[in-house]
């Protein structure tokens, strides 16, 4: 064609990040809302179960952990609910770029809004339930590996669930197994910290499975919304 | 020039459920057509543009992009097409700016006229900055339709584009495809109205449910 025609693609990743990351800043209240669940609950456990600090420490690690997994799982079926209703979805697969990098640009997105903060204020809950000083690094640090884990996996049981219009319950059936080992080797990870073990190990493997996630699921997601959008 | 049509479809077919929506579809297009598909509601005409962007798989027959197929093109074919569907994909909560600025993010090839300008010319210029939420329908189908000023994609499938445009935009966005076919583009559409542009042709979709109805 013309001359002037600059192929000034890029790989469609910055794109889906930035604008993703523009609507989660329009609708604040409601990006926040698994946040706010993830410290209410935590604050209410020492209320329910006891304020004694050598009882909570015990459950602490894991307690924050399941809290983390919860709110995390709540906040995946918005993932690609409204970009299917309004046609932006449609958009996606028809970029000729490769669908697992918009795709990727919008988890990433999902894990900033979501993991970030909730790694974030997890110390504060740390000590709210009373977690012993060895834990709070490994807390951190496991929680940033494995809420990552967590929003690539759930992007795609989110893909697979999309067009249904009551999806939600499905999708927590899905990829609930697929987040129990995230959860076993995080809250491992916390706890052979607090028993003054070397708390790197499992903390590896979580490293490994986001690896992992990092570079499957994209491509799953990607799978799964061609299926979809052929239907 | 090669002797292979932009774009030839033959024998499509669609099945859903055992049930043939339509089949033996047959027709191409060259630089400088303008091809009106027109059918009762129902006849598959969102399906047909669907195929066409390669979104829905055929059931059977076979779309060519230059004479070859469409699995054998599929990056060069996408980079020059551009597909406005039934729904704007405009995000109420993004500016008219902030939309449009993605939607040219994410396609392949573009032009230098901004993105304001754009904008200004599809009637929205004191809008730009409202989210819009806060914009009608009508001013929703003018931000997906400001990217035809954009975008160089020769191959426009435009889906019902004139639904709730005002007469003005009607007569704005009958010039805008006049002026691409001109350019050497060509335009696939759906749509009810009757159009006045050179070189238009029209394809009727009769739906199998009906022939046999």
């Amino acid at each position: 064609m013309t001359s002037h025609v600059a192929r000034k693609m890029d790989s469609g990743f910055a794109a889906w990040l930035r604008r993703d990351l523009l609507l989660a800043y329009r609708r604040r209240g409601e990006v926040a809302s698994p946040v706010i669940f993830f410290i209410m609950v935590s604050t209410l456990i020492p209320l329910g179960l006891t304020p004694e600090a050598a009882e909570l420490e015990k459950v602490a690690a894991g307690m924050i952990w399941v809290m983390a997994l919860l709110a995390t799982l709540l906040s995946m079926d918005a993932l690609f609910a409204s970009d299917y209703q309004d046609g932006s979805l449609e958009q996606m697969l028809i970029t000729p770029q490769l669908l697992p990098l918009p795709i990727l640009g919008k988890v990433t997105a999902h894990w900033l809004t979501t993991g970030l903060p909730l790694t974030l204020v997890s110390p504060v809950l740390g000590l709210m339930m009373s977690l012993p000083n060895a834990g709070y690094v490994p807390l951190v640090c496991s929680l940033a590996l494995g809420t990552a884990c967590l929003s690539l996996v759930g992007a795609v049981g989110a893909a697979l669930t999309v067009s249904l219009r009551k999806g939600g319950l499905l999708l927590s059936l899905l990829v609930m197994p697929l987040y129990m080992p995230v959860i076993i080797f995080g809250t491992a990870t916390v706890s052979y910290a607090v028993d003054g073990l070397n708390w790197l190990p499992p903390l590896a493997i979580l490293g490994a499975m986001f690896a992992a996630s990092v570079a499957l699921c994209p491509l799953a997601a990607a799978g799964a919304l061609r299926v979809t959008a052929s239907n | 020039m090669s002797q292979a049509p932009l774009l030839s479809v033959e024998n499509l077919a669609f099945e859903r459920d055992d049930s043939c929506l339509f089949s033996g579809v047959n027709f191409s297009v060259d630089p400088g057509d303008v091809l009106q598909i027109e059918g009762a509601n129902g006849s598959g005409k969102t399906t047909l543009l669907r195929m066409l962007t390669g979104s829905l798989q055929p059931s059977a027959g076979n779309i060519s992009y230059l004479g070859q197929a469409l699995s054998a093109c599929r990056y060069d074919y996408l980079s020059d097409m551009l597909y406005i569907g039934h729904q704007p994909a405009v995000k109420l909560n993004l500016s008219a700016e902030e939309n449009l600025r993605w939607m040219v993010a994410t396609s392949a090839q573009s032009n230098d006229v901004s993105v304001k300008d754009a904008l200004t010319q599809v009637g929205l210029a004191g809008y730009t900055d409202l989210p819009c939420y806060a914009l009608s329908a009508g001013q929703h189908r003018r931000v997906a339709l400001a990217r035809l000023l954009i975008s160089e994609a020769r191959l426009w499938y435009l889906d019902e584009p004139f639904t709730s445009i005002d007469k003005q935009g009607v007569a704005f966005l009958q010039s805008c495809l006049q002026q691409h076919v001109a350019k050497g583009g060509a335009v696939i559409l759906s749509t009810h109205q009757d159009l006045s542009l050179t070189g238009l042709r029209r394809y009727k979709l009769v739906s199998d449910v009906e022939a046999i109805a």
